[in-house]
């Protein structure tokens, strides 16, 4: 169920409270004065391009660099002044997964747990759990070398949780995935969801934020251009219905007839993109037209997230 | 979202609740320190012959091939002379490699130190962890010569276990300066730099392999300002069973470099990690 983005906040109290925080490097803002909520029990995203500031703020959010500026709490935490006790109660599953290659993945869970001052003990009597989730069963005594990259990001999802936490953090879960481990991993993150745990992940891609968050927020710049379930930022910022058009003969179709049949167009390469309520007469005019090839499909979170983001390469 | 199958159990369900508690923040280098002892230990026996054996041939062919021609060095034979003083050069050797090499491994390359500061616990956390885990190394390996030692018959007697704890805190300040330089490297390449400007010359010139006062005297002052040449003050007395002038001033020094070592090593690690 997605949540409402006016959620009462008595009812659901924030876990992660922001208030115009922000990073400066050399001079230059990574993160420039954002402030925002994350509830309890939500999966909130933030979507932004590379070089947004998304990882630099999770680095503040876990207390990892100290903010120039403004405040922020996480579990009740000042951060960073308690960020020691509020990682306690945080997992964490970090961008380039940091497994133990010296250790075996049992041994990962095992001196992962004595961080968080959890017996040998203790975390054997979790381990048939942890590796169940991780689907790593019968291979506790299985090097890091001997794992695909689907395995260790999910034995790295399961070492976050070892602690039991309140809140798990993720720096682009599914980077570097093919398309079955990732479908792997965002059915745990469902299965945590439905848990009442709290998520916040950082993406850059569109069909996670759209198939995992509640809320997604859209960051580029440093800043926070604006926050709501998929489904509103889709109505908010994009006709319902999308028609791109492309081929020989596609730019005098548009001067022609395609200009005045949309409400927006909008020009990547050589194809169109008409963005309208109701693309009827646009699809009978693209339809008569010899030589076009089209596409109609309904509006997605990337076509909001390139509206407000601008369409240009971002290199780094 | 309902058609995912369920998965597992719920995570509390093996042992609930899970008691999380975070170390308390002077102890929270031994979880860290315990890491790198468990990796040591599936290459204990690997490492333990590097331990025994190196040792065990310099003392051969130097102390009997050369100490044949030399005779008696400092009022003893040359190779007390020299197995006393390579307890200490043995634990500045052990704990620089470890402290740069493997610590600057651990760091950048297997990112081992980012998933560490995901739990609860610093910066300062792994980095003291890494110099008392220097200076660990740097004790066994200073035990196994005195056990070699010993059995040539080199070793005095009984007082000779006191130059352990002496070999622990050479262990850690030169954990601590490896930690400084493993704080700003930025490749493997400057820990080659720091070994052949710095370890390499008081390895040779701290009255190891011959008697300080051999040395011409500007060198000499520079010898006896660094680290290693007070541990071998202090270290052969105890081996050879002669008394230990000034024990106290040699101890401060080094206690010296190790403090100083470990609040710098400490400051740059988080410059580094937490800018």
């Amino acid at each position: 169920m997605p949540a409402t983005p006016d959620l009462d906040t008595r009812a659901h109290p924030a876990l992660v409270h922001a208030e115009d925080l922000s990073k400066v490097y050399g001079g230059r803002p990574a993160v420039d004065g954002v402030s925002f909520r994350v509830t309890r029990g939500e999966c909130w995203g933030l979507l932004g391009p590379n070089g947004a500031g998304k990882t630099t703020l999770l680095r503040m959010l876990l207390g990892k660099t100290p903010p120039s500026g403004g405040t922020l709490s996480v579990l009740d935490h000042p951060v960073p002044g308690a960020a020691r006790s509020m990682r306690a109660r945080v997992g964490v599953v970090p961008q380039h997964d940091a497994l133990d290659p010296d250790f075996t993945v049992a041994e990962n869970l095992v001196v992962f747990g004595g961080y968080f001052g959890l017996s040998r003990r203790e975390v054997e009597a979790r381990l048939p759990w942890l590796l169940e989730f991780a689907s790593l069963e019968g291979r506790a005594d299985a090097y890091l070398s001997a794992l695909s990259g689907g395995m260790q990001r999910r034995l790295s999802l399961s070492r976050a949780l070892l602690n039991d936490p309140e809140l798990l953090v993720l720096d682009e879960p599914t980077t570097g995935l093919d398309p079955q481990a990732r479908q792997v991993i965002w059915q745990r993150l469902r299965s945590l969801r439905r848990r009442g745990l709290t998520l916040v992940l950082t993406t850059h891609y569109m069909e996670e934020a759209e198939r995992l968050c509640d809320r997604v927020t859209i960051m580029d710049h440093g800043r926070l251009l604006d926050c709501d379930t998929p489904g509103g930022l889709i109505e908010r910022h994009i006709e319902p219905q999308v028609v791109e058009v492309h081929g020989e003969g596609a730019a005098a179709w548009h001067a022609a007839a395609g200009a005045r049949l949309a409400e927006r167009h909008e020009q990547v390469g050589d194809t169109h993109f008409y963005y309208c309520r109701d693309p009827g007469r646009l699809l009978g005019a693209v339809e008569r037209a010899a030589g076009l090839r089209f596409n109609h499909r309904p509006a997605n979170l990337e076509d909001v997230f390139l509206k407000l983001t601008g369409r240009e390469l971002r290199d780094g | 979202m309902a058609d995912d199958p369920p998965v597992g159990a719920k995570p509390t369900d093996a042992t609930s609740p899970v008691a999380s508690r975070a170390w308390p923040r002077w102890l929270g280098w031994i979880p860290v320190w315990r890491r790198n002892l468990l990796v040591w230990r599936k290459l204990a026996v690997a490492s333990m012959f590097g331990n025994f054996g190196e040792p065990l041939l310099y003392l051969m062919a130097l102390g009997y091939g050369l100490g044949a021609l030399v005779g008696q060095v400092g009022g003893m034979p040359y190779l007390h002379f020299l197995a006393s003083g390579i307890v200490c050069s043995s634990s500045m050797m052990t704990a620089s490699f470890e402290s740069t090499y493997s610590a600057y491994s651990r760091m950048a390359v297997q990112r081992t130190w980012d998933a560490i500061v995901t739990a609860p616990l610093s910066v300062a956390d792994v980095v003291s962890a890494e110099i008392v885990w220097a200076a660990s190394k740097a004790l066994l390996s200073a035990a196994a010569i005195l056990v070699v030692a010993t059995a040539l018959g080199v070793v005095d007697g009984p007082q000779a276990l006191l130059a352990l704890p002496v070999v622990m805190l050479t262990g850690l300040a030169f954990g601590a300066l490896g930690l400084v330089v493993t704080s700003l490297a930025r490749s493997y390449d400057v820990f080659l730099i720091y070994t052949t400007l710095f370890i390499t010359p008081l390895l040779l010139l701290s009255g190891v392999f011959f008697p300080l006062e051999q040395l011409p005297g500007p060198v000499r002052t520079l010898a006896e300002v660094a680290p290693l040449s007070h541990a071998v003050a202090v270290v052969r007395p105890l081996v050879v069973g002669a008394s230990v002038p000034s024990p106290g001033v040699h101890l401060a020094v080094i206690a010296g470099y190790a403090a100083v070592g470990w609040l710098l090593a400490v400051a740059l690690a988080r410059r580094r990690l937490e800018a």
